[in-house]
Order: C-alpha cells, then sequence, then structure tokens
C-alpha cells in the first residue's frame, strides 16, 4: 500500500511539471536565480513588503500590456505601436476628465481611443497588406504625435479623487492596479485557452493556409486581436494616468513596449505565431520586474541598465527560434 | 567494367518513427545511365536528398570513387562532382542566362570584378555545345523562360561546375514531346562523355528507352538492380507496387445519385472555364501533368482561389466566392496535397487538428469543450484506425499515412457532400494506402459522397475513379469513362500541345 502511495505521489509530481510544461518550468528557475542573487545583493531592501509591491505596481502596466502582446504574436503579428497609444490614451483621459470632470468619462476614452488606434493598425495590416512591424513602427510615430499635438506638449494634471484612487488606492492590501493585471491575466487565460475564438488564434498564426482552408476569416480575427492590444494599452494608460495624476504625451515612450515584447517572446511566443501563453508572459514580466528593481537596487547605471533590456529581448527571440528548431 | 564513381553501403535514413530508407547499396558506374524507379513515397527523393547532402544518413556509407564521404550541406555534394537536377529548376528570375548558368562561380578579374566578356564568351560556347544557342543568349534575362529552357539552364550548370555525377528528378514531367528528345540526346551525350547518370522517371517508356540499368525501389527498400536491355514496363510496375494493382482497387459499381456539386465556367487567377458534374456516391478522378492547375482547381471550388468568373453550386445553391467557410458550410471538404504546409497545424495535437472545422460541435457557447472534442473525434479515429498513443500526441510524431488519416478525420467530422482529396496518398506507405483506398470506397458506396480525387499516380487514378477529367494548361482537356481510360490516353491528353500558353 505505501509504494502504491509513493507511486501517487511521484505521479502527482509528474502531473505538476506536466501542467506548467518545461519552458515555464525553465522560466521560474530563472526567477527563483534572479530572487536569489539580488536577495544575497541587498536582501535588506529587497525583500521589504514595500519593495515587493513596488514590484507588483511596476509590472501591473507591464503585465497587461506583454499579456495582449502575446496574443497579437500568437496571431502571427507584432505590436510595436502600443507605448505610444499608453501615451496618447494617457492623454485622452486627462483632457476627458478636465472637461467633464467625470472618472468614467476619462476611462471610457481612453479605450475607445485605444481601439480605434488598434483598428488603424489591423485595417492597415490585414487590408494595406503591408508588414505589422512597418505599420506600427509607422504609427508609434503617428500616435505619439498625435498626442503631442491634443496636449500641446503640455503635461495635464487630474484632480479627481475618485480616478486617482485607481493608481494609488489598494483592496484587501494590494494596489488596486495588481487586481487590475489579475484581472486581465484571467480574462484572457480563459480567453486565449478555453474559447473556441482564442483557439483560433493559434491556428492562424501556426499556419494561415491551413487556418483558411479550415474556413477561418483571417482578416476579421486580425484585426480583432489589434483591437484588443489597442483597448488593452487603454488600460494601461488609465493606469499610468492614475498613478501619475497626469497625462503626459511623453509617457509609455521609455521603452515599454520593447519590455513588453521581451516578456511575451521570453514567456514562449515564437516569431511567426501559433505559439505562446498567459501564463508564460506572466513570468516573463515577472523576470522582467524583478531585473528592473533588482538593478535600481544594487545601483547599476541607467544607461547599462537600456544595455541589459535590449540584451534580454535579443536573447529571449534567440531561446525561442532555438528551441523550437530543435525541436 | 570500369570503377563506381559514387557507390552506396547500407544507406538508412529514418525521420522519427518513419523508416524512409532501410540497407540501399548501390553503384553508379561514369557513363552509365541509373533508372531509379519506384511508387511515390518509395524513398527516391530521400535518396536523392541524401546523395546531394541535404541531411545525412542515419546509417550507411557513401563513396565517391572508392573514398567515403560525408557531406553536410549540398556545397560539399556539388564540390565531390555530384549533381541533382530538380523537378522544380532553381533559376534566379532576374538574372541573365549567363548568371545563372555560372551561378556561385562567377569569372573575376582583377579578383573584385565580374569578367562580363568571359562569362558570356563561355555560356556561349555552353549554348552551342548544346544546340541551343539558336534560342538562348547569354545576356538574355531568365524571367520569361519556360520549363524545358529553366531545366536546361540547370544542366549547363552542372556540367559546367564539373558535375560527374548527375542525377535527373522527374525531368520530363513538364516537357513537350519535342523538349524530351532533345534532353535525352542531351543526356546520351554526357554518357558519351563518361559522366554517370541517375535517372528518376514514372514514365516506364522512357526508362527502358533509356537507361543501361534499372534500381526498383519499394517502401525505402531496394528490391531489384536488373539490367535494362529486355526488361518490360509490366516487370518493371510488379516490382514496384510488390503485388497485382487489381488488389488494391476492388471492383466497384459507378455512382448514379443526383448531382451534389456543379461547376460552371469556373475562372480564377489559375484555371480558365472548368465545367463538372459529380454525383453522389461518384469518385470523379482528375489527371494531369504537375502544373498543369489540378490543385488550383480544387482551390478554386473550395473558394481558397477567389473566382473571377463562373459558378459553383451545392445541390443547386450557388456559393458565393472567396469564401472558404461557406464552402465548408454546404458540405464541401478539402484536403490538400501538401499536408505540412497546407493541412496541419504542426504545433498541435492530433485532437486540435482533428477538431479545426467543427467549432460548433466541441463547444458551449464559445467555449471549448474537450470531453465533447475528444468523444466525437475518437469514434471517428478509431474507425479510420489511426495509429497513435494518444489524440494528445503533437500531430508531428505521426508517421506520413496517419498524419493524413488525422486530416481526413477532420472532414469526416463535419456532415460532408462533397470530399476533394488532392495527392491523398503521396509520402504514404502501401499499407496505409489500402486503408484510404478503402475508406473513399466506403465514403462513396454507404454514405453517399461525391469524391474527386487529384492524382499523378496512374495505377491510382485508374483504379479509383468513375471518370476521368484531364487538365493541361489551366483547362480541361478531355473526359474518359472508366471503360475507357488508359495510361497512353491519359498521357496524351494531359501533354500540352504546341508551345505553352503566355
Amino acid at each position: 500500500m505505501t509504494s502504491l502511495r509513493d507511486d501517487r505521489g511521484v505521479s502527482a509530481l509528474h502531473r505538476i511539471a506536466d501542467r506548467i510544461g518545461i519552458h515555464n518550468l525553465s522560466l521560474l528557475v530563472a526567477l527563483v536565480a534572479l530572487l536569489v542573487i539580488f536577495g544575497a545583493l541587498r536582501g535588506d531592501v529587497f525583500f521589504s513588503t514595500r519593495n515587493l509591491l513596488n514590484i507588483g505596481m511596476g509590472v501591473a502596466i507591464l503585465g497587461v500590456l506583454a499579456i495582449s502582446q502575446t496574443g497579437v504574436i500568437v496571431s502571427g503579428g507584432l505590436d510595436i505601436s502600443v507605448g505610444s497609444i499608453v501615451g496618447l490614451t494617457t492623454v485622452v483621459t486627462a483632457m476627458a476628465i478636465q472637461a467633464t470632470g467625470l472618472s468614467g468619462a476619462g476611462i471610457v476614452a481612453a479605450l475607445v481611443v485605444g481601439g480605434l488606434a488598434g483598428l488603424a493598425n489591423g485595417v492597415l495590416i490585414t487590408y494595406g497588406r503591408i508588414n505589422a512591424v512597418i505599420v506600427t513602427l509607422g504609427t508609434m510615430a503617428i500616435f505619439r504625435g498625435i498626442a503631442f499635438i491634443l496636449s500641446n506638449g503640455q503635461s495635464i494634471s487630474i484632480f479627481q479623487d475618485s480616478f486617482r484612487f485607481i493608481g494609488t488606492g489598494r483592496l484587501l492590501g494590494l494596489p488596486i492596479p495588481i487586481w487590475i493585471l489579475v484581472a486581465v491575466a484571467v480574462g484572457f487565460y480563459v480567453f486565449m485557452h478555453k474559447s473556441i475564438v482564442g483557439r483560433n488564434y493559434y491556428a492562424i498564426g501556426g499556419n494561415p493556409i491551413v487556418a483558411r482552408l479550415s474556413g477561418l476569416n483571417i482578416p476579421r480575427y486580425r484585426v480583432g486581436i489589434y483591437i484588443v492590444s489597442g483597448v488593452m494599452a487603454g488600460v494601461a494608460g488609465v493606469l499610468l494616468a492614475a498613478r501619475t495624476g497626469s497625462g503626459q504625451p511623453i509617457s509609455g515612450s521609455d521603452g515599454l513596449e520593447l519590455e513588453a515584447i521581451t516578456a511575451a517572446f521570453l514567456g514562449g511566443c515564437a516569431m511567426q505565431g501559433g505559439r505562446g501563453t498567459v501564463v508564460g508572459a506572466l513570468l516573463g514580466v515577472a523576470i522582467i520586474g524583478v531585473l528592473n528593481n533588482g538593478m535600481i537596487l544594487t545601483a547599476v547605471p541607467t544607461f547599462y541598465q537600456m544595455l541589459a533590456k535590449g540584451t534580454l529581448l535579443i536573447l529571449a527571440v534567440f531561446l525561442a527560434e532555438y528551441r523550437l528548431n530543435k525541436a | 567494367m570500369t570503377d563506381p564513381f559514387v557507390s552506396t553501403q547500407s544507406l538508412t535514413k529514418h525521420f522519427g518513427p518513419v523508416r524512409a530508407l532501410t540497407d540501399i547499396s548501390f553503384d553508379v558506374h561514369p557513363g552509365e545511365i541509373l533508372a531509379l524507379v519506384g511508387e511515390n513515397g518509395a524513398g527516391k527523393s530521400t535518396l536523392m536528398r541524401l546523395l546531394e547532402g541535404v541531411f545525412p544518413p542515419t546509417r550507411g556509407t557513401i563513396r565517391v570513387e572508392g573514398r567515403e564521404v560525408s557531406f553536410s550541406q549540398p556545397r560539399d555534394a556539388h564540390r565531390a562532382g555530384i549533381r541533382v537536377i530538380h523537378q522544380e529548376p532553381e533559376i534566379v528570375p532576374d538574372l541573365t542566362v549567363a548568371e545563372n548558368v555560372f551561378a556561385g562561380d562567377l569569372p573575376r578579374k582583377a579578383r573584385f570584378f565580374l569578367d562580363w566578356a568571359r562569362l558570356n564568351h563561355d555560356t556561349a560556347a555552353l549554348l552551342k555545345k548544346f544546340g541551343i544557342a539558336r534560342e538562348l543568349h547569354p545576356r538574355q534575362m531568365c524571367s520569361g523562360l519556360g520549363p524545358a529552357q529553366r531545366q536546361m539552364i540547370e544542366i549547363m550548370r552542372a556540367v559546367q561546375a564539373g558535375g560527374r555525377l548527375v542525377a535527373f528528378d522527374e525531368p520530363t514531367s513538364s516537357l513537350t514531346d519535342e523538349e524530351t528528345r532533345r534532353l535525352f540526346a542531351i543526356i546520351r551525350d554526357l554518357r558519351a562523355e563518361g559522366v554517370a547518370i541517375i535517372y528518376i522517371s514514372h514514365r516506364l517508356a522512357e526508362i527502358t528507352a533509356l537507361a543501361d540499368r534499372v534500381v526498383v525501389l519499394r517502401d525505402g527498400a531496394l528490391v531489384d538492380d536488373l539490367p535494362a536491355q529486355g526488361v518490360t514496363e509490366e516487370r518493371i510496375t510488379r516490382l514496384m507496387v510488390g503485388r497485382a494493382l487489381s488488389d488494391m482497387f476492388p471492383d466497384r459499381r459507378p455512382g448514379t445519385g443526383p448531382v451534389v456539386l456543379k461547376v460552371e465556367g469556373l475562372t480564377t487567377d489559375h484555371v480558365r472555364d472548368i465545367s463538372l458534374e459529380l454525383r453522389a456516391g461518384e469518385v470523379l478522378g482528375i489527371g494531369g501533368l504537375i502544373g498543369a492547375g489540378r490543385s488550383e482547381l480544387a482551390k478554386g471550388i473550395f473558394g481558397f482561389h477567389r473566382r473571377s468568373a463562373g459558378s459553383v453550386a451545392i445541390d443547386g445553391t450557388a456559393l458565393p466566392p472567396g469564401d472558404t467557410a461557406a464552402a465548408i458550410a454546404a458540405g464541401i471538404g478539402f484536403a490538400p496535397e501538401d499536408r505540412k504546409e497546407e493541412a496541419l497545424l504542426l504545433l498541435q495535437t492530433i485532437l486540435e487538428n482533428a477538431v479545426l472545422c467543427v467549432p460548433d460541435k466541441v463547444s458551449n457557447a464559445g467555449f471549448y469543450d474537450r470531453r465533447k472534442a475528444r468523444d466525437l473525434i475518437s469514434r471517428i479515429s478509431d474507425k479510420m484506425r489511426l495509429k497513435a498513443s494518444s489524440l494528445d500526441a503533437p500531430v508531428t510524431s505521426l508517421s506520413g499515412g496517419n498524419q493524413q488519416k488525422v486530416v481526413l478525420t477532420r472532414w469526416l467530422a463535419c456532415d460532408l457532400k462533397v470530399l476533394i482529396l488532392d495527392e491523398p496518398t503521396r509520402g504514404i506507405d502501401v499499407g496505409a494506402r489500402s486503408e484510404i483506398y478503402d475508406l473513399i470506397r466506403k465514403l462513396t458506396d454507404h454514405e453517399g459522397l461525391g469524391v474527386i480525387v487529384i492524382s499523378s499516380e496512374m495505377p491510382e487514378l485508374l483504379g479509383l475513379s468513375d471518370r476521368i477529367l484531364v487538365m493541361a494548361d489551366g483547362r480541361l482537356r478531355a473526359e474518359f469513362a472508366r471503360a475507357d481510360a488508359s495510361e497512353e490516353a491519359i498521357m496524351q491528353a494531359a501533354i500540352p500541345h504546341g508551345t505553352a500558353a503566355a
């Protein structure tokens, strides 16, 4: 009887490893390694509740973007304009609140403008038949430009406390942005892994010819995922505006898209699409968050942090492609 | 006899669970034409790729002039004097004839500059030697050239680069009779110069006319190596197939049901003015050469290629153009020729691949229901005798035959009226092949489906079809009732007459 129980124990472990997946397991190992390194260097500060919450706040915005970026990459695309959409939507939110005095108006404005920006990306890519990298590189500049034009280059302050609560308030001891990240993650997980529409994105990215021969309306799916990406950038814009208490055309321009794309590839996305998971993206985000925070605590100069981030993106894609070729 | 130029010893190649080649040992001598024959999937292409260094053998050795070699890339094989003329010639369209002939080996001036004068002079000499100086010029761009001319350029490239073994893979599949005669003359000239030749073809008449020796492959093994003199086509066929053909295709009664599919004047970018009818319970075969537009006809009917004129109707109801979803909803299924590129999601599992066209049957309110999916698919795949460790295994873990069964399972999960199969047994071993033939039989006789089978394999086309249409240059050229169809008649209709249409 005891041996039977042992067997069960082993198979349960196996099952857990299977469920998590080799790839996510290796991300967990990397994350733990980073925690050990930074813990050893600055354990006093690093593991303090305040710092951990700081990391959480830092990754909330990035997490929302990395998750939707994962959806875009799974479909076979890429959206490098998300940082600019975040900047644009902080401005739009602030302007809407200034004009109406209503927090809700600001949120709706951000989501609508984000969705429209995504619609523009999607239509240009699918119906204009222009490469996704080129389109979103172009709109990255365009959306940023619109943000500067709308705001006249000025920061627009937000005084509504109810709105600022989204960025600074807490619920059950956790900051609101972390709750929003959790909600987005759960929603996307269910969508990408459990719904028929979500599964179809894996088919479209995996092989568009097969998808078309299976009766899927590819242009509609493609436009759809860019709209989702834009709306999620709007959510990130709301979080950022609420945290800083202002709409700033410059916000989101400090490599937010770089980090989101890095997290998605770290999380197991394949360059050509058809592969990637929400859980992987979250682990990728956690690694980037810990790395960012740890580098600040250990006083790595900003310029060198940029080197590290760029290297990480290239490394993530290299590893993803290497794994794919080996398989 | 001279020493062999190339010899192989127990050459074996496995791809995962698939044994593509087992223990192949043979020699090719200088000044000899060796014909390599076998059904599709017998291992001819794999053998060529091993000789050309595309991938290494799992076991066994290749010797060139007695020395053991190991190629890690085609460049190594080229250096050793081995060249393969592929079915689709590798020509850069925006370069001149001369540049293509000397690609990778362009003459230089002062180490840095291209020596145009010498390049064009040398090319002109080669063109003269091949007797085609009148139709090709060294400075001509390659973009407008036909298949025969492209092939000539590739042969000249092989010869100028010092090729001492030249292998031809189905070289006549898109040539006219006249072009074929000229090619044979060139091959014989090469033989006279002491070049070793490997010649792969399905056309057995060519083999008895041209070859000195015949090597027969079946299911990845070498079944015979015999002199070509006095060998009959029947004997080669028997060796290739390994059993009488009639065993694989039991008698059937022709379908006499109502018309399910009616195509009128269908025109796309690839096919012109196609009209045909398919009855319930009928197998309609479509023959023709590679590039005749057969797959494109299937894609036109299915709505993958948007039609510019004509109509497609199922049970009298017209389908909208360019709408694959509507075609599926109306009851058309299409299993394309290239399983890896057009039918399977290689990153996904068997189950995920099988449920692709029936989202409504495997979901509740838009959410995927695994239990429903498993129930539906395992019922069908059991009937198909799909051999897999689990439905959750990656689809790439399966052999070619079982991968094709996954594709067929996908379509049988739908409520079909018409199933279009494009080269349904390409790359599939004999066992799975006869299972697929049985399945087609069951679908027509018991479930009343109309089935269209596109095939380049004559025995398959003749054995399965109730009626055969032949295509050439994107048009229908001939129709044969089962009783009137023969390999010769089909080939006659399939070869484009006169110069190819522009």
